[in-house]
């Protein structure tokens, strides 16, 4: 069948659902929620490329290039973070993440 | 002059009370026995002008003081012979009392208070004096009856102080119920409340009928019972009398004054000074003739068997006052003050005569615990028995005159009730004497109780005997009863001169020939009423009666205290119910807080705990606060802290808004 | 089929099972390793659709620094294997359910688009005289320089801030300090002793 936008977009969709059921279901530890945002950033730019290419506009592909910035900056920072937090409290496992509990 | 008579008192009063802390005690003490020595004085004169002298007067303080549609009220203040003589029994008497604390209260270190409220009493009695009009009255009425809760409540560390002073001013709330009726009756049938207005209309209005409780009642007899109901519980009359053994919880000072001379008498004056009034209401009048003797007849009773020497004199004021109300109730108002006028004085001086037997004694109170003080403080001894011989009525002393008047006036009356008040107030008689010289005998004769006490107990009173002035916590001490200071006689010494020679001095004016110039129209008599000249002409058998009375008290006393000791017990002991009975004074206040106190305890705990408690509580703060508390418990579950939570959260957000606008899209 | 298409169906189907890997591996480093093949996949998604640059861009960088970045954190972290806890199983049934509504909305979203049929028509890349690359190229340095720019500044604060975070200084390491070395005077640094003959310091 035809690849149209459809699959694409859908594609998108069930990834970034993944992404979104791996950061309410983990029960492991942090850095899983951090590689769900990954993916979730992820079908975001596939979704920007899929219709970049269907409207045969640029603008698309320059946007996922802009967010692909910020998702690896964000990535760094996250996991600095991750890194401090663990050194000051021993543990990244997600249960332990409870300090605000009110 | 007679501004300055009223409002002198409440100067002491507000410069004790305000300043009192600033100035010290001493000062106070002196300013304001300073202040009452000054009324005091200018109230012989202006009785020796009133009363002796000139016409009556008004004297204008504030007018147009209350104006409320019909109702206009002035304040002024009314000066006639009534007021005269009213005027010199409070002021001389609070005069003396004032001085007594001086020495009496000398350890206490709350007396500025103690002299504040004291001459607050007094202006509030004299304004009760000096009113001109029924509201006024009742100002000082609600006025004394404060200061004297003030004051019997002084040490309010102690419980049973402050219970006693609620009572006084409880029981005393009752009679003020019935008085304030009284009053709202007064203006209905008159349309004022001014004596002068009030006196001059109610001829007029005399035999109306008025339709009040749901009956039809004649307008001036409900009118004077209701006013009566007033007098009843501020006299201490009975069913309403149970204050006032209670009171003795205050200070002595303060049973002297207030107990004995001023306050309880408030009752006797209102029915005099409202005599207009009453003379138009003769069942009224039967009413408190009986009242009155069964008073007499009670209070002498329980006080055959207390054995707390100011509840004796306490029971004697109530009994005595028995008598002045059915002096009154015969139609003999001039009888009833001038046994007010002569009671005040024997009366206060055997207060203060016990206030310096329990000063001797270091507050020691119970009769069984003294014995064979005579020797030991001689002067109060010789006051306490001059006392006693005017409370008696031994022949030429001021209750000779007074007392034998109520007697022969009793007999003397045509009314109804007058026979059943005789027999009372002849019978009383007897019985007061036996009381009042079992009083003297217990406490001065025979062997000396207090000294067993301390032997009992040797090791540290032993020890303390040397300095045993400093002890002065309550029991018998190894220690000598001391004579009190100079200014706690020189009042006895005043008041024993008034007990031994008022009644001679004055007994012309009061009932005697003097009658007309010297009451002029202070007091009014139906035209009717002769019961002044009828007492004079009683039988021979009759006049001798009392004097009979007495002395058969005073040998029947002398056999059993003091020439067959133990003769009490064992007559106690052979009658061990009615010696209960009279014990427990006719089980009264068992009756009364049956009836009363304790149903109002529980609808008050009902309101409280329930009503207040529960509902309006429960329903507003309480209740909100609880619920709200509950509420965010179940709410903060929800901040688990942990963000994947939230997340969720919003996540699930998200899929209902979506769920929203698609499903509400498809529409 | 054409190649096309099969190539589609290949690097969807394996991008979307590595991505549920990576949620449900048990050791986290497998969890990266399949990130990484995501990426990869991702990435041959892109050549399919004609944007190459990116997706090289996507190898590079997100695999190369990323990943790597991820796995070098879980290594250091000392992370331990954490049984599929209890929990899993309980929030399963209603994450699922929420899972599956997102997506159904997503999907319906889209499949509510009203396609004209010439829009279905097969997605090539545009035929054109430039590579991607300089096509890229072209917009971003003019129309596009500011937001270039501000993404510069978005890095830089994303390195300040990584080094912030995490530098830790150690107590007893020695260090150089330029100024207080080139500040340094003679009398600080040299003291001068008479030292007798023979005899030493």
């Amino acid at each position: 069948m035809v690849i149209g936008l459809t699959q694409y977009l859908v594609v998108a969709a069930v990834l970034f659902t993944i992404g979104v059921l791996g950061i309410i279901l983990n029960r492991k530890n942090i850095i899983i929620i951090l590689m769900s945002v990954e993916l979730i950033l992820l079908s975001v730019n596939i979704n920007l490329v899929a219709f970049s290419t269907f409207l045969q506009d640029l603008t698309g592909q320059v946007f996922a290039l802009f967010i692909l910035t910020v998702a690896a900056a964000e990535a760094a920072i996250g996991l600095a973070i991750l890194v401090t937090y663990y050194r000051n409290r021993g543990s990244i496992a997600v249960e332990d993440v409870n300090m605000m509990k009110g | 002059m007679y501004v300055a008579i009223v409002f002198l008192p409440l100067l002491g009063f507000l410069i004790a009370g305000l300043f009192g802390r600033q100035l010290g005690a001493r000062p106070s003490e002196i300013v304001t026995t300073g202040l009452l020595m000054i009324s005091a004085l200018l109230s012989w004169i202006a009785f020796s002008q009133v009363a002796l002298g000139s016409a009556p007067m008004s004297v204008p303080v504030i007018s147009d003081w209350i104006v409320s549609g019909a109702v206009k009220i002035d304040w002024a203040l009314r000066v006639d012979s009534l007021t005269a003589v009213m005027l010199v029994v409070v002021t001389t008497v609070s005069a003396l009392v004032h001085l007594y604390s001086i020495g009496y209260m000398h350890e206490d270190p709350a007396r500025q208070r103690f002299f504040a409220y004291l001459s607050l009493f007094t202006f509030a009695m004299l304004m009760l004096v000096t009113a001109d009009n029924l509201v006024q009255m009742f100002f000082g009425w609600e006025g004394v009856g404060l200061a004297s809760y003030l004051l019997i409540g002084f040490w309010y560390e102690k419980p049973s102080a402050n219970a006693a002073a609620i009572k006084a001013f409880v029981v005393n709330r009752v009679g003020d119920f019935g008085f304030s009726l009284g009053i709202f009756l007064v203006f209905a049938l008159t349309n004022s409340v001014a004596f002068d207005a009030v006196f001059a209309a109610a001829p007029g209005v005399a035999g109306k009928q008025i339709h009040v409780f749901g009956m039809n009642v004649d307008g001036w007899t409900i009118t004077c019972l209701l006013l009566f109901m007033g007098a009843m519980g501020k006299s201490a009359q009975f069913l309403l009398h149970t204050w006032l053994p209670d009171a003795m919880e205050g200070p002595t000072p303060v049973s002297a004054l207030i107990h004995a001379a001023t306050m309880v008498t408030a009752g006797v004056f209102m029915v005099a000074r409202l005599s207009p009034l009453f003379e138009l209401a003769p069942v009224a009048l039967s009413v408190v003739t009986v009242v009155g003797a069964i008073t007499a007849l009670f209070a002498a009773t329980v006080g055959l068997v207390q054995n707390d020497i100011k509840r004796v004199i306490a029971y004697s004021t109530c009994s005595q006052l028995g008598y002045m109300f059915v002096a009154i109730g015969v139609g003999g108002y001039a009888m009833g003050i001038f046994h007010l006028f002569t009671h005040a004085f024997f009366k206060a001086l055997l207060f203060l005569g016990a206030g310096s037997v329990i000063h001797a004694m270091h507050h020691e109170q119970d009769m069984r615990n003294m014995g064979g003080l005579a020797k030991h403080i001689p002067a109060t001894f010789w006051m306490m028995t001059i006392g006693t011989f005017a409370l008696t009525g031994f022949p030429l002393t001021a209750g000779f005159f007074s007392k034998d008047a109520i007697i022969e006036a009793a007999y003397a009356a045509q009314r109804p009730g007058a026979v059943f008040a005789f027999l009372c107030v002849v019978v009383a008689a007897g019985l007061t004497s036996f009381y009042s010289w079992r009083l003297v005998f217990m406490t001065f004769f025979g062997e000396a109780r207090w000294g067993k006490n301390a032997h009992a107990h040797g090791h540290d009173d032993h020890a303390h005997a040397a300095h045993g002035h400093d002890d002065h916590h309550g029991h018998g001490h190894a220690h000598t009863p001391h004579e009190s200071p100079a200014v706690m006689m020189i009042p006895l010494v005043v008041l024993s001169v008034g007990a031994l020679f008022a009644g001679l001095a004055f007994k012309e004016f009061f009932i005697g020939a003097n009658y007309g110039e010297f009451w002029k129209k202070s007091l009014f008599l139906a035209p009717g009423n002769n019961i002044l000249d009828a007492a004079h002409h009683v039988p021979g058998w009759v006049a001798m009666a009392p004097f009979v009375m007495m002395s058969l008290g005073f040998l029947v006393s002398a056999y059993v205290y003091v020439l067959r000791p133990g003769t009490a017990d064992r007559w106690a002991k052979a009658n061990p119910l009615l010696y209960k009975f009279l014990l427990n004074k006719w089980y009264v206040d068992e009756l009364y807080d049956f009836l009363f106190v304790r149903p109002a305890f529980w609808l008050g705990r009902l309101f409280w705990k329930g009503g207040d408690g529960r509902i309006i509580d429960g329903m507003g703060p309480d209740g909100i606060a609880a619920r709200v508390v509950d509420v965010t418990n179940r709410v903060v579950r929800v901040q688990s802290g942990y963000v994947y939570h939230y997340a969720f959260a919003m996540l699930i957000g998200v899929a209902a808004f979506i769920t929203w606008y698609l499903v509400g899209g498809v529409r | 089929m054409t190649v096309a298409a099969a190539f589609f169906y290949l690097f969807s189907t394996v991008m979307i099972a590595s991505a549920f890997m990576v949620i449900a591996a048990r050791n986290p480093v497998h969890s990266v390793l399949f990130l990484i093949l995501a990426f990869f996949n991702a990435a041959g998604l892109f050549l399919l659709l004609g944007a190459e640059f990116l997706a090289m861009l996507i190898v590079v960088v997100y695999v190369g620094a990323v990943a790597v970045l991820f796995l070098f954190v879980v290594m250091m972290l000392d992370v331990d294997f954490a049984e599929l806890k209890q929990g899993f199983l309980q929030y399963l049934p209603i994450g699922a359910l929420i899972g599956a509504i997102v997506l159904i909305e997503l999907v319906l979203v889209v499949g509510s688009w009203s396609f004209a049929a010439d829009k279905v028509a097969a997605v090539s890349p545009a035929a054109s005289n430039v590579t991607n690359t300089a096509a890229l190229g072209r917009i971003l340095y003019t129309d596009y320089i500011y937001l270039f720019q501000a993404s510069g500044l978005v890095l830089l604060t994303a390195m300040i801030g990584a080094i912030v975070l995490t530098l830790h200084h150690r107590p007893n390491v020695k260090r150089q300090d330029l100024a207080k070395q080139a500040a340094r005077t003679p009398e600080e640094a040299i003291e001068i002793r008479k030292v007798p003959s023979r005899q030493g310091v």
